[in-house]
């Protein structure tokens, strides 16, 4: 079972008290009407997938209740850092770097 | 390659079984094949040997980067069924569904097929709305599937609780007789043994690092760890790992990759003569004939390679099989493993053309794509031989992303296998 660190909480919990919510940083399209059905279809379908490390959404629904967001590598499961989703995106090299 | 037959086992049994021809040649990589596959899984391995019976292809090699069968074509728990929701659906599975009546005989390999017929519970009024709805679909298709009530439910599956105050109480059931299982591993090595025997390369511990291009944006071949390897066309079929290996064509597929986990019990007699399925609560079962219970359940929440999969799930697995058939309360659990499934946002496969000339892929079959394999294996071969999808796989293309022209079985079915 995986241990995660809520950040509001600022506790390493059960996976049990989290849901997933799906890959990080996926901004909504600024001006929906301009936008190609190729821009569409990536925007709503296609997903980085990446093995290796994997920016996502993590809810902490049977705590906070709110929504975060985490660096995980893909391969091991291991989380690499978890932060606030008003936070930018870590650097990747630091976060790898960190790990060392 | 010799035939099995009684006689071929009768006289090997003679000589202590120590006289076996070699199943299939374990080859090297020739510098050049017409045809080159990614991936030795059944769906693979099976368009390989479509490819060189129906089509006379057989300068074709599969590629694995381990060995054949390891990846989800021999972790499966192998429920074959073809009473899915749309037309599109239905016509593709059951055409996969006609294939495996005689595929031991077609391969002269026993899969053992079994078609003990697949029940699945409805525990609510909205299950019982709903199943009756596919029931219907699936009968203007042509498919038997039909519903059955409580009492029908425990004929054919006698361990079932029909407890009236249970959690999830048997509100009757959906059941398709000619559905059932088959041995996952027999299908790989079968369709490995007789593609092989038409000539076709299986190479293994052999990763693909990359799909090679020609300027003009057409595909070259396959870069791997035994070299280049030059293709005219390139198919890929990796399951979990196939949008990585389409990313290096730079082709970005709507994919994301899962663990799914399933277990098995100690052997016991036999018990359970069918197979049974419970959306609601996320649980399927059935009985090897080697006596073991499989069951398996949803996927992991959320993507990973790690092959592995947490235990929540198989906890909550095992306690919704426990309520609906208390009898197995006190088996033990003997071993549990995962494989990684590649999942699409409508639930069902891509098989087709890609934007890149001479590429192809077959992919997005998830949680469900083992009772799929001679079918998806057969109409791959057209695709890939014509380059012009067969009419049943012409709906699974990669550009109903774009359009919006799904087959949204994730709606109709929610989960399940
Ligand atoms: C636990 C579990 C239970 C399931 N239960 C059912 C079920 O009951 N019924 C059902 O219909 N389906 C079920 N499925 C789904 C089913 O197993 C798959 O959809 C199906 O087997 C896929 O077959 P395949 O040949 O496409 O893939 P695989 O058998 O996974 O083959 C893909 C191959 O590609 C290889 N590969 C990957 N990357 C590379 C690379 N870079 N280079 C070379 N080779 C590569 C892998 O090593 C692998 O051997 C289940 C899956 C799991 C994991
Ligand atoms: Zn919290």
């Amino acid at each position: 079972m995986l241990l995660i660190h809520c950040p509001y909480c600022q506790q390493s919990l059960p996976e049990l008290e989290f849901a997933y919510a799906g890959e990080a940083h996926i901004a909504r399209p600024e001006d929906p009407n301009a936008l190609s059905d190729e821009a569409w279809r990536d925007h709503l379908f296609i997903r980085s997938n990446s093995k290796g490390v994997h920016f996502e959404r993590w809810r902490h629904i049977h705590g906070c209740g709110k929504f975060f967001n985490a660096a995980r590598d893909t391969v091991s499961d291991e989380f690499l850092t978890t932060y606030p989703s008003s936070a930018p995106k870590p650097d990747l090299c630091e976060l790898q770097g960190d790990l060392k | 390659m010799s035939k099995f037959s009684a006689w071929s086992l009768f006289k090997n049994a003679l000589s202590g079984n120590k006289n076996w021809d070699e199943q299939w040649p374990d080859s090297e990589p020739k510098k050049e094949y017409d045809v080159v596959i990614v991936g030795a899984g059944g769906h693979g391995l099976g368009a390989a040997y479509y490819l060189a019976k129906e089509h006379g292809i057989t300068n074709v090699a599969v590629i694995d980067k381990g060995w054949l069968g390891g990846g989800n074509t021999g972790r499966n728990t192998t429920i074959i069924r073809s009473n899915y929701l749309y037309d599109e659906s239905a016509l593709l599975y059951d055409h996969a569904v006609d294939l495996w009546q005689d595929l031991s005989q077609e391969l002269n390999y026993n899969v053992m097929y079994s078609n003990r017929g697949v029940l699945m519970l409805a525990h609510s009024v909205h299950d019982v709305q709903s199943f009756q709805r596919h029931v219907h679909a699936n009968r203007l298709n042509g498919i038997d599937n039909r519903w059955v009530t409580p009492e029908e439910c425990k004929e054919i599956c006698p361990p079932l609780s029909l407890n009236p105050d249970a959690r999830y109480p048997v509100m009757g059931g959906a059941f398709q007789a000619r559905a059932g299982t088959a041995r996952h591993d027999a299908v790989a090595w079968g369709y490995a043994r007789a593609a092989a025997a038409r000539g076709v390369d299986i190479i293994q511990n052999c990763p693909v690092t990359a799909i090679k291009r020609h300027p003009n944006g057409s595909v070259a071949g396959v870069e791997t760890a035994k070299g280049l390897i030059k293709a005219k066309k390139v198919a890929v079929s990796a399951a979990g790992h196939s949008s990585v290996v389409m990313q290096t064509a730079d082709v970005q597929l709507p994919l994301e990759s899962f663990p799914l986990q399933a277990l098995v019990s100690e052997p016991v007699k036999p018990i359970f003569p069918c197979v049974v399925m419970s959306n609601a609560v996320h649980a399927y079962i059935s009985q090897s004939d080697k006596g073991e219970l499989v069951i398996g359940s949803g996927t992991d929440q959320y993507t990973s390679y790690s092959q592995r999969g947490g235990l929540p799930l198989i906890e909550h697995t095992v306690a919704a099989i426990c309520e609906i058939f208390p009898t197995f309360s006190r088996m033990r659990m003997l071993r549990k493993w995962g494989g990684i499934v590649d999942v699409t946002p409508d639930r069902s496969a891509i098989l087709g053309k890609t934007p890149v000339d001479g590429l192809y892929v077959n992919c997005g079959w998830g949680t469900g794509g083992f009772k799929a394999t001679p079918g998806a294996a057969h109409v791959f071969a057209h695709t890939i031989a014509n380059d012009e999808p067969h009419k049943l796989n012409a709906p699974f293309n990669l550009d109903r992303f774009r359009t919006g022209r799904l087959i949204d079985e994730a709606a109709a079915a929610a989960v399940a296998h």
